[in-house]
């Protein structure tokens, strides 16, 4: 596996080489894809390695794949920096359509708290082992996850509030 | 306690307070704050848990102001985002503009000439200013101070007098462009703008006069709010509220981008990152901003005219001369128009260090015309998502400074 120059990119691959399956650094953003199963231990190991040190947790999101064709269709993608060192790193892992869920990683961050939420919201992502998963943007009675590329842009739902229950 | 309880012996005292503390029943109160309350300037709903005055727990309901960002973006052209962008925070749109025109950039691989990019940090900085102007004034307005809150707001309208000149809006800007921006600077803005910037010294002088040293302003601030370095970096807290930490991170220093490399400014920093620690830092960095915009004025008068945008008609349009009279470029112009750029496959994070905080955008493409993904990194979000250990355990009162420091804007929080 290439670590295109990135001392982090080079650990990581040294001692979760099972788990890392591609890597790149294209535009300079260093990269690696890891299976979904070990992705909650890599991104563990990442934060504590003290040669990696990724203390914070900059940004987790989702991609939809549907009009790419891509198996797996979904993919989360972490953004990670140190401060210490003023590296990044992203990790990618994909996501099956029929099998929506990644392991949480709350207990690591919790800014993960809130980020896991909106993917969920948006993308119908579940993160196993979040203490709260409810929806963070919409509202609970809000029916599908309105960032897939499946949900029609155009769809309207009413909005559903205390004044309005049961009717 | 009462006139007899003096009389009593310690012993008997305390049992006293105790049969006191026992007759008195008392219960926990749910508060329901907002989603519009004058207090929370954005739409935001806190459920407050109350004993008596001090807050037990607060759960925070964002997503009043959601109109689907992404999904919007995602349906359009390239340079159909921008105009979104300006509507993330009203306070400062250039700043957003920025943000996303640099990752396109990254994707597209373009270097904006010079000129080009020393009129987008002098956007940058004056949209900072107003940003942290309407901070620093609000959060004086719901501590009762209506006098600073107009001294800033009459400063902010001098910068919008300013960013009206530079793009023709004074809110939503639409200035960015993917390569560069839509047309240089005025002729005499750099004048203008100096003399506007010494109008904004002077009411800063009279708001810095009325406020920090003002005891009842400082009784309010010291010590509420705060929250210890490493858990603001757990919660992946940046910008202004990091840094009150003690934490210099910038990104305009630690990652320098634009010019801000060949550009002489400060970090201001906080020791313990409480609200009046958070104050001063937004001071402070309004003064860093004016310094930044003299320098740019400086540099953009010497530098003379000459282009803003790189000469790349994938994301340009051409001269309207050539449109009119050559078969080539009417062409070009009708393509650009009705499809837009395309921009090759692949992914970018591009992060900017905007009023609140890290502004990112993580764009992925698949080569055509429609963004496959449009993401932003919005801090006014994840600077919020701390907010009930901010201020669990204070008083009701204090939750509304220290959400005026967290600068919570609903457009860009909710998207």
């Amino acid at each position: 596996m290439e670590d295109h120059g990135s001392p982090v990119l080079r650990r990581l691959i040294d001692v979760h080489a099972a788990a890392v399956e591609a890597t790149h650094a294209r535009f300079g953003d260093v990269t690696a894809c890891v299976q979904r199963a070990h992705l909650a231990r890599v991104l563990c190991f990442l934060r504590d390695d003290p040669e990696c040190g990724f203390e914070m947790l900059v940004d987790l999101c989702a991609v939809d794949y549907l009009e790419q064709g891509r198996t797996p269709r979904f993919e989360v993608v972490y953004h990670l920096l140190s401060l210490a060192s003023g590296r990044r790193l992203r990790i990618r892992a994909g996501v099956p359509e029929d099998d929506c869920t990644v392991d949480s990683v709350v207990e690591l961050w919790p800014a993960a708290d809130w980020m896991e939420r909106e993917v969920w919201d948006l993308y119908g992502i579940r993160f196993d082992g979040h203490p709260d998963l409810r929806r963070l943007l919409l509202y609970e009675e809000f029916e599908g996850h309105p960032l897939r590329k499946d949900y029609p842009k155009e769809r309207r739902q009413p909005i559903v509030g205390p004044g309005s229950a049961g009717g | 306690m009462s006139e007899r309880a003096r009389w009593l012996t310690e012993r008997e005292r305390e049992t006293a307070e105790d049969d006191f503390e026992r007759d008195l029943h008392t219960e926990h109160q749910v508060l329901n704050m907002g989603p519009s309350h004058p207090a929370t300037h954005g739409t935001v709903k806190f459920l407050v848990e109350l004993d008596g005055e001090s807050v037990v727990d607060l759960d925070v309901q964002v997503g009043y102001l959601h109109r689907g960002f992404e999904k919007e973006c995602e349906s359009g052209s390239w340079y159909q985002c921008i105009p979104y962008t300006d509507r993330l925070n009203y306070n400062s749109a250039i700043l957003a503009n920025v943000g996303f025109c640099m990752a396109v950039e990254k994707l597209l691989e373009l270097e904006v000439p010079q000129r080009g990019q020393w009129l987008r940090v002098l956007g940058s900085e004056l949209a900072r200013l107003s940003d942290h102007l309407t901070r620093c004034g609000a959060a004086c307005l719901e501590l009762q101070a209506m006098t600073p809150f107009l001294y800033g707001i009459e400063a902010r309208e001098l910068t919008w007098d300013l960013l009206e000149g530079l793009c023709g809006a004074r809110v939503t800007s639409n200035y960015v462009r993917i390569g560069g921006l839509r047309h240089d600077m005025p002729e005499g803005f750099p004048s203008w703008c100096r003399e506007t910037i010494a109008k904004i010294r002077g009411l800063l002088r009279d708001f810095d006069r009325v406020v920090t040293g003002n005891r009842i302003f400082i009784d309010r601030l010291r010590g509420t709010g705060a929250l210890g370095r490493d858990e603001l970096i757990a919660y992946g807290v940046t910008g202004p509220l990091l840094r009150a930490a003690g934490v210099a991170h910038d990104l305009r220093k630690a990652e320098p981008y634009l010019v801000y490399d060949e550009i002489d400014f400060d970090i201001p920093i906080g020791e313990v990152g409480d609200n009046y620690d958070r104050y001063l830092v937004c001071v402070e960095e309004m003064q860093q901003s004016l310094r930044i915009a003299e320098q740019c004025l400086e540099r953009l008068e010497a530098l003379g005219p000459g282009p803003v945008d790189v000469a790349d008609p994938r994301v340009r349009w051409p001269a309207k001369g050539r449109v009119f009279n050559h078969m080539e470029e009417m062409i070009q112009q009708f393509k650009a128009v009705t499809e837009g750029p395309r921009v090759p496959a692949g992914e970018a994070y591009l992060a900017i260090e905007s009023a609140n905080g890290e502004l990112g955008f993580y764009l992925v493409s698949d080569g055509t015309e429609r963004p496959v993904k449009v993401r932003c990194r919005p801090p006014s979000l994840i600077n919020l998502a701390p907010f009930p250990q901010m201020v669990r355990g204070g008083l009701l009162a204090d939750l509304i400074p220290t959400f005026d420091f967290i600068n919570m804007i609903g457009g860009e929080c909710d998207r």
